[in-house]
């Protein structure tokens, strides 16, 4: 491919760039500043997960699942074992959906606030990303003292969870949703008044209702284009059928408006936080699941923090699904970009691309590294990687002991 | 009656071919098969008249002989319609959904690169999701697939 044509000079972008911070790449036609059209590649996160799951069982499976991201780990274990309680008719006990549905939104304040300081640092405002991840450590910490992890929590098991949650642990977390959700009335007010924050965020990456529609977006980039979906409120799921909250939506249609919906979901979070502690049922915490699952199959959807994350599974009576197929949202919103990014300036693409909070392991699930040369899998254990680094500083002069 | 139900009954009575057919597994949970020749009257007729309007994706399955593949439309009230339908594997072609759901171009791509389908019409593009050098005929979710071909050496540069 040419840089320059005609009349556009064309950028290559990625898949390893310092303003990206997961691989994919943009070839961007620019007019100017200003960009003519742009292709989005993705696919280079793809590790073959959907077929590995098809040679696992399916608790292994759980957990390979939920290493399809760091951030929404417990979207996808819970979407997965949804479809697989569903087929096997195992009625999960209320404290452990309870249970599911409280970690589930304490992975949301960890995912948006993790989300507001990178718009922030996307658009030069670091003093927002210091102070949002500062915050955010306090969820985090939270989510260590219920499951063991900050990340793949490892709190589900097919039939329920894992971990039981002692009065101790509630009282913390009530205190902590304190002090996070005053933190996030101060965001709130940052983002209604703070005059630069507003310019540099209104009427870029706008996504018509429309073109929101077509192109297939969700979550809050649908959200923050009027369309008053989220699967939590209109398809439930878990404890949410039970509980009082609303779905947030906006009209502006923009980046801005993006901003308001997740910081609106924030406080919708933690009011859900406080009525499942409040409500939080007697009883187990799991039922026991066979290792066969009986043939049948089944779709599960769930409101990951980026939107709609959906897993069909299909089984065959044996311990092995044949079939696992994952879409998540940001397969979804990726395709609304090339969108967003039409007939604006190059210097919005940054904040545009982490408007949608791609995760783009997410996306592309399913990687074998192969050598160019020997055409080989070039697949390392720890032992090997370990002397491979050795010996490569040792190949430099550098010697280790 | 809920509106699962309902909708249910009203699909059923429009297509003599799928009397009893659709299966309402639970609330807001419909599943349908049908075969190719009639797709796309089941596909419009939901879309256009019963304004599922967002298609949450298509899941590809190899079933031996066949290449089947689970059209998942999202409707009203959280609904969700799983269109099944079918072709001879390596014989017959699917013709593109993207003039009703451009967003489906993706997911289009995505059963090309791994199932090894042929989507007809299906607008110019970039494949997703297999590397550039992926060697040609390898669809990795094909049941007879083995990753141990990678290992060949066959495929090198």
């Amino acid at each position: 491919m040419s840089i320059i044509d005609d009349e556009n000079v064309r950028i290559p972008i990625g898949p390893q760039h310092p303003a990206l911070k997961e691989p994919t790449s943009f070839s961007v036609a620019l007019r100017g500043e200003k960009i003519e059209s742009i292709q989005v590649k993705i696919g280079y996160n793809h590790r073959g997960i959907e077929k590995g799951c098809e040679q696992r069982t399916y608790i292994q499976d759980m957990y390979l699942l939920e290493r399809i991201c760091g951030i929404c780990s417990h979207a996808h274990s819970t979407c997965f074992i949804q479809a697989v309680e569903e087929i096997a008719g195992l009625v999960v006990p209320r404290r452990a959906l309870y249970i599911r549905t409280l970690v589930g939104e304490l992975e949301r304040i960890h995912s948006h606030l993790l989300w507001l300081g990178v718009a922030g640092h996307e658009v030069g405002f670091d003093t927002l990303l210091m102070y949002t991840w500062r915050d955010r450590e306090i969820v985090m910490d939270l989510l260590a003292e219920l499951t063991g992890n900050r990340v793949n929590y490892g709190i589900n098991t097919i039939g329920g969870v894992r971990r039981d949650i002692t009065t101790d642990q509630s009282q913390r977390i009530l205190k902590a949703v304190d002090v996070l959700e005053e933190q996030t009335k101060y965001y709130i007010q940052v983002a209604f008044e703070e005059t630069t924050l507003i310019q540099r965020l209104s009427g870029v990456g706008t996504l018509s209702r429309d073109d929101a529609m077509r192109l297939g977006a969700v979550g809050p980039t649908a959200r923050a284009s009027g369309i008053n979906f989220d699967v939590r409120k209109d398809d439930p799921y878990a404890a949410y059928g039970e509980l009082d909250f609303k779905a947030v939506s906006d009209d502006h249609n923009d980046i801005y408006g993006r901003t308001i919906v997740r910081l609106g979901e924030l406080m919708e979070t933690y009011s859900i936080i406080r009525q499942v502690l409040k409500n939080l049922p007697d009883g187990p915490i799991a039922v026991r699941a066979p290792r066969r699952i009986p043939a049948g199959e089944a779709v599960s959807r769930y409101e990951a923090p980026r939107g709609e994350d959906l897993h069909y599974v299909k089984s065959n009576g044996t311990e092995n699904p044949e079939r696992v197929k994952v879409r998540a949202p940001t397969l979804a919103n990726t395709q609304a970009i090339s969108k967003m990014l039409e007939d604006r300036y190059l210097a919005d693409l940054p904040i545009v691309v982490a408007a949608i909070d791609p995760c783009f392991s997410c996306t592309d699930r399913a990687a074998e590294i192969i050598n160019l040369d020997s055409g080989k899998n070039n697949i390392m254990n720890w032992d090997q990687l370990r002397t491979y680094s050795i010996d490569w500083y040792k190949n430099r002069g550098i010697a280790f002991k | 009656m809920s509106e699962t139900e309902k909708l249910k009954q009203i699909v059923e009575e429009k297509f003599d071919y799928l009397k009893d057919a659709v299966k309402m597994q639970r609330e807001r949970r419909l599943w349908a098969e049908v075969p190719y020749n009639k797709f796309f009257e089941v596909f419009d007729f939901l879309v256009k008249e019963h304004k599922f309007s967002f298609i949450s994706t298509i899941t590809g399955l190899d079933e031996g002989e066949y290449l089947a593949f689970i059209y998942h439309l999202s409707g009203q009230n959280g609904t969700l319609f799983n269109l099944k339908t079918k072709i001879l594997k390596d014989k017959e072609t699917i013709r593109t959904i993207t003039n009703y759901f451009p967003s489906a171009a993706i997911y289009e791509r995505e059963l090309e690169d791994l199932l090894g389908v042929k989507v007809d019409n299906l607008p110019k593009g970039i494949h997703y999701p297999l590397p550039d050098d992926w060697p040609q005929g390898e669809y990795p979710l094909r049941k007879n697939w083995d990753a141990s071909v990678l290992d060949k050496g066959e495929n090198k540069e």
